[in-house]
This record gives structure tokens, sequence and C-alpha cells, in this order.
């Protein structure tokens, strides 16, 4: 599968190092009381974002974690006889994290190889399988990677696939992040082949009614469950040993049958070619939920499962986005008052924060928040996190609203309020504030629709709202047609109480020359 | 005449840059008094005018109100100077040309703000307080309404019962009449008048001539930014002293 050089996967190629930082933060908490040293925890990570069928959420219930490598961790647990507690991490952050002892141990289908060892120390190969080749089932058959030479054939970066391509330099490659993408485009004729682990070809091209895998196995990939190198050697030998018995017992064979995924390799490494009475029950139960797909009643059917789910993240959107725009309205006024009203320097400080959050994307914040700054012991949950990044960013364009309505209230209604007596801080909070916030309220909703939509953002720093659970639903079914009109329509219904609201708030509010009107 | 002075501004001199605006403008004012500021447009008399509350920071010069001396003498405009100014404010009222009434405020919302705000006390006085002056100057029956329903002359009124409201001994007009046309101004120098005779001091900068003539205890004459000459309306109005004066006088009478 994957290779543990970190690729650039979504967004955050760049931020790995800021992430293990924050991993640093998030994990020391849950580790500190261990009274007895057998009960401590070991802590293993892996990305579940999208990896069937490694570590990753079950279609059927998104809070639930599955896949192989989940349940081989299970089993591990038990011959260990020590609790193990699992770790999310984003595929960029996992070695990093893992080196800078976030955690103990990773198992992502990292392919044992000489170069992955000169970084992180492996255990012993737990799953020995193949490249395979998967095509359409319409169109030329090709068997072999000499078959494809003058094609074009997809894989995912920096993997063992991805060199045996590029030493036939007559193949023409297309990599991907994400293992989607990669069958999507080979769907959709972008591309003529995949070649991919055995396990990916088996879960996402076998499923596909319009795939297939063709020809014999290609090469030979070892995964081993990584370790920082050279730390941690104890820990490393009791996981062998707990392996090499679970290799011994059948457990592991159990497993891997129950995910339809024994090899003639595995056969051969464990030296077991027995053929044990169990049912293939994970991979039926997944190409069940994904069968769903043929009839439109099943596919409404999933839809409808889809709603809690759906309702859950648009919660999250929605208190994101309301907790954004407060720290939006309320900032925003500070800072215009201080550009319009303040003392020089901070009217220059204000102005400056403007410029400044305005002319960087709003994603590169987000990011910066929510891992730069634990770099700086300044260490938020997701949601403040996104709540601050989102808002701290509304400010400015606020700011400006609030800065051109003041700026558009009579010149006189200042004077009036000073010659009354009142204070600079009275006049604006009583005359010039309540008469500027009419102005601009129409802006304002249309600046919270914005955030609202915005707030999507917040999925790359780990929170399950609309957008991400639209990235996940859809790449598990391969579905973005249904999804997204379900996810749209979501934010659709999101969006307009708020305009209805600011539109009775408009009226309710305006002016009286405008409401007489 | 005996009565105290209880305004005097001397030798102000005001500058926004592109010459003297204000080139020294001295006046005294006594308990009581109405004073009449007249001149051509860009003379200075407005300037003057706001002045004497600050609104207007002169450069150079001396004003005291109700025993508060503000002296500038050309340096910043400094918070310990704000604080006297706000001192100052609070015995001196002041309506402009443009009303200036809250537009987001009922009638009796923009009468009330000032003394709730500023003063605090008892809401249930301050709106008896402010129903008797809108019932002074004849607006009780618009009270609920919002400024922009009224007629210029009603809410020019109304802006003159909002300085009322934080109780001036001194209250200064800048052109109260001439946005209006002169069936409703007459109601609003109605106004003044009635406070005329309850003893109020009040200085108006005006083009009408036929007020200051006849309502004035005081006429000053404006131009360029100096003070030409001054003294009651019988004299300056009908034989004044000074030739400038005497063709103003012409061109508008």
């Amino acid at each position: 599968m994957n290779t543990a050089q970190p690729r650039p996967r979504r967004l955050m190629g760049v931020l790995s190092g800021l992430f293990a930082a924050l991993l640093v933060l998030a994990a020391a908490p849950g580790a500190v009381p261990a009274a007895h040293a057998q009960s401590k925890p070991f802590h293993w990570a892996a990305d579940s974002s999208a990896d069937v069928p490694y570590t990753f959420h079950d279609l059927k219930d998104q809070n639930k974690l599955t896949g192989f490598e989940y349940d081989l961790m299970q089993e591990l647990s038990r011959h260990m006889g020590a609790p193990l507690d699992f770790i999310n991490n984003d595929w960029d952050g996992l070695i990093p994290g893992l080196q800078r002892g976030l955690y103990d141990m990773v198992i992502c289908g990292i392919e044992i190889t000489d170069e992955h060892a000169e970084g992180i120390d492996f255990s012993i190969p737990y799953y020995v399988t193949s490249e395979r080749l998967v095509v359409r089932r319409k169109g030329k058959q090709f068997t072999t990677l000499a078959d494809l030479e003058g094609h074009k054939v997809g894989t995912i970066k920096d993997t063992q696939a991805e060199r045996m391509l590029t030493n036939n330099t007559k193949i023409s490659l297309s990599t991907y992040d994400e293992e989607t993408d990669a069958f999507m485009d080979l769907v959709n004729g972008r591309t003529d082949a995949i070649l991919i682990d055995g396990p990916i070809a088996k879960y996402y091209g076998e499923t596909n009614p319009a795939l297939h895998i063709v020809g014999a196995p290609i090469g030979r990939v070892q995964y081993g469950i990584a370790f920082a190198k050279g730390k941690n050697t104890e820990l490393r030998e009791r996981v062998n040993a707990a392996l090499l018995a679970m290799q011994q017992d059948g457990s592991l064979h159990h497993i891997l049958v129950r995910w339809d995924l024994w090899t003639p390799e595995m056969a051969q490494l464990t030296n077991d070619h027995t053929q044990p009475n169990v049912t293939p029950a994970a991979w039926n139960n997944y190409v069940a939920e994904l069968q769903g797909k043929g009839g439109l009643r099943v596919k409404l059917e999933r839809y409808a499962g889809f709603v809690p789910q759906l309702v859950r993240a648009a919660g999250l959107t929605l208190m994101v986005s309301l907790c954004a725009m407060i720290v939006a309205v309320a900032l925003g006024l500070g800072l215009a008052l201080l550009r319009l009203y303040g003392p020089r320097p901070l009217a220059w400080l204000a102005a400056t924060y403007v410029e400044l959050v305005r002319g960087t994307p709003l994603l590169i914040q987000v990011l910066f928040i929510f891992y730069g700054l634990p770099e700086f012991g300044i260490s938020m949950s997701p949601f403040v996190a996104g709540v601050v990044s989102l808002g701290l960013n509304y400010a400015a364009y606020e700011a400006e609203n609030y800065r051109a309505g003041l700026q558009s209230v009579a010149h006189g209604q200042m004077e009036a309020a000073l010659a009354l007596n009142m204070t600079h801080p009275q006049a604006l909070r009583y005359v010039l504030v309540p008469q500027a916030f009419r102005l601009v309220m129409p802006v304002m909703t249309n600046d919270f629709i914005s955030l609202l939509k915005d707030s999507s953002l917040v999925s790359v720093i780990t929170l399950t709202e609309l957008t991400q659970t639209y990235i996940r639903l859809s790449s598990a079914y391969f579905d973005y047609f249904g999804t997204g009109l379900m996810v749209g329509a979501a934010y659709l219904l999101l969006g307009l109480p708020f305009v209805r609201l600011a539109r009775l708030a408009e009226k309710r509010l305006a002016m009286p020359h405008t409401r007489r009107r | 005449m005996n009565d105290p002075v209880v305004l005097s501004a001397e030798q102000l001199h005001k500058d926004f840059g592109e010459g003297e605006i204000l080139c020294g403008v001295s006046m005294q004012v006594r308990k009581g008094e109405l004073v009449s500021i007249i001149g051509p447009s860009g003379c200075g008399k407005s300037t003057f005018l706001r002045c004497l509350n600050f609104l207007e920071i002169p450069d150079r010069g001396t004003v005291t109100a109700m025993g508060v001396t503000i002296a500038r003498n050309g340096g910043p405009w400094r918070s310990a100077e704000e604080h006297l100014a706000h001192r100052l404010r609070t015995h001196v009222g002041m309506v402009f040309q443009s009303f200036n009434l809250f537009p987001h405020l009922s009638v009796l919302d923009n009468v009330m703000l000032a003394p709730r705000v500023v003063k605090g006390g008892n809401a249930e006085a301050d709106r008896e307080e402010a129903m008797a002056l809108l019932e002074k100057v004849g607006l009780a029956k618009v009270a609920q309404r919002y400024p922009v329903s009224l007629s210029g002359g009603q809410q020019q009124r109304a802006a003159i019962a909002r300085a009322l409201a934080m109780r001036p001994e001194i209250m200064l007009y800048d052109e109260p009449t001439s946005a209006l046309d002169p069936i409703v101004a007459e109601e609003v120098l109605n106004v003044m008048r009635t406070l005329d005779d309850e003893g109020m001091t009040q200085i108006i900068v005006t083009h009408d001539m036929r007020f200051a003539e006849v309502a004035s205890d005081t006429v000053v004459y404006m131009d360029g930014g100096h003070v030409i000459e001054a003294g009651p309306p019988e004299v300056l109005c009908v034989n004044p002293e000074h030739e400038q004066t005497r063709r103003f006088m012409r061109t508008v009478l």
C-alpha cells in the first residue's frame, strides 16, 4: 500500500510536523494515570479517513472503526495481555508522530522495504500480498505490465507499485493521493489500468461492477508494524512474539479469512495450508453494504440511513458557524472602532490585522491555528480551533463592513451626541453603532451564509462536519452524486432560516424611513 | 445690563490649514442675554459658535462658560482638556442647522437618551421631564413618532427639547432656521422667544435679520474672521458705525 515517506495527501503534506506537535498535546493527557505497569495501554495509530480495508469507519455506523488491521490489533491486544488504544492521525503525520513519541506504533499498510527500515523499525511481517492489475470490464483486457506499454496506468503516490511503474518508461503514469480518485478515473476512462496492493485492488476494484482484477499477482509486498527507530525494542519484541503466536494458533489466519484477504504468500509465510471453516463475513458485509447501489429502493434506504449522520454533521456545522459569527461580530466591531476612533498605534494594528487576515487564505489560517500554534503551547480542541480561526477570519471582513457602516452614518450624529455631553464611547454605543448596525445588516446576512459554507474548511482539522461527512460517505460508497445532493441540500436548509431571520430582523431594525416604505 | 457674564471668549484663533478662519475673536455674554451673530457666509461665525462648546477646538484663545475655563495655546488637545470640555458642555446646549436628530430613536427617546446615558438617574422622572419639554415645544402629540415623519420645524423644536433635557444654562444655535421655510421657522423662533422670556442665555448664528433685529439684546457683526462691531439691534441694524456693516445691512435688509 503506502510507503512510510510522507506523501502529500489532502492539503496537509507540509504540515505533518505541525500535526505531530499537536498530537503531543492531544495525546499527553490520555496517557497519564497508570497505576500498574501491565494495565498501561499502548497507543497505536493509523489513518482511518478512507483506508478500506485497513482501518476505516464502518459503512453502517461511521462512529465504529473496523478493518482487517483494526481487527488484528484487537487480537494483538488479547495476545499481549495489554490494552491498546487507537489514535487517529492523518497519513502524513503518522511517522513524524511516531518519532516524536505521540504513540508507540503505527499499523497502516506500511511496506517493509530497505529504505523504510532506515527511518523506522519494523515488526515481523503481519501480512504478505502482491500488486494486482485492475482494468475496466469493457474494453481492452491488459493482463501484464508489458501489455500496458503506451497506456496510462494509475496508482497511489510513493508506493512500491509506483516504483515498478516508473521503472517501465513506456508506461505513462498517473499518481493519486486517494484510492477513490484513482478508481474513479479508471471507471471514467481517464486511465486504462491501476496497479495497486492486493487488498485495495480487491476492495475497490472487485466491488465495482465496471472493473475487475486481471492477470497474475505481480511482485511481493510485506506489511509491518512500525516503531520509532532504535526505541521501544522491548515492546517490539512483545509484539513480534504475539504476532508469531497469532500466526501459529491460527487467529491471524482467521481474521484474514474473515476479510477474504488470505493469500498464498501468507500460507507460505506461516506454513499454514489449512482451510479453516470460517466465512468471509467481513468481506461479505462490506460487499452487501456496497450492493445497495443496485436498486433504487435500496439506495433510498441507504440514503435514509445517512440522515442521522447528516443531521449530526449539520448540527456541528451550524454550531461552528454560529459561534464563529459571534466571535466575528464582536471582534469585527472592536476592530472597526479601533481603526476609526482608536489611538494611532492601535488603529494601525487593527488595520494591519484586517489586511493580514484578508490577504491570506482561510485554509492556511485554520491549519496554522490548529497545527502551528501548539508549537507555542497554545493548543485548542478542533471545535475551538475551528471557531477561533473562522471567527478571526470573518472578523476582518466584518470590521470593514462596520467601518463602512460607521462612516456612512452622518457626521452630524457624532457632533449632536458630543454636544449633548456624551463621551465618545457613549456616542458610539448609543448613536453611531446602532445606526451602522442597521445599515450593514444585509451584508452581515450575506457573510453568515458565506461563513456557513466556509466552515467546510474546518474538516481539515478532524471535525466531522457536513463536508467531511460527504467525503467519507461518497468515497466509501463511490457515490459522489447522491450524497452530494444530500449534503448540498443540508447546507441549503441550514442557510435558509438565517436568510429568513435576517430579513425579519432587517424589517424590525430598519431605519424608520425604510420601514415606512 | 448688570447681569453677570456667563460666557466669555477671548482672542480665539482657528486655522483649518487654509488660512485663519478666526483671527482673534472675543465676546462676552451676560446671563439671560440673547445674542445674534450675523455676517456673510464664510465669515467664521459658525466656526466661532462651535468653538464655544469645543465641537471645534480653537488653536489659541480662552473660553470660559459658567466658571469653566479652557485656555488653548496651540498645543495638542489633551485628555485633561477633553475632561474640561466635558464639564463645560454640561452648561451649554447646542442646536444645529440640520437638526441632527437620532433617526433610529423616537422623538421621546431622542430627548431622553442623553439624560439617561450621561446622568443616569430615574427613568420615570426622565420620561416625565422629557414629556414636559415636548409639551413646551408643542410636540407632546408626536412623542412616539420617528424624526423622519416630522416636518422640519417639528424636528428643530424636538432638537431644542433634546438639548434642554440636559438643563443647560446657555444655548447655542447654529443657523437654526436656515433649512426651514419662513412659516415653520416662526414656530422655532417662538420657542426661542419663550426661552428668552424665561431667562435663558442664547447665542444664535443666523441669517434671519428680522429675528435678529426684533428679538436680540445684542447683535454681533462678523466678517473675515473678525468681530467688526457689536451692539443693540436698534444701533447695529439701523445705524452701524462701520462702513462694512452698513454695506452688509444694505444688502440684506
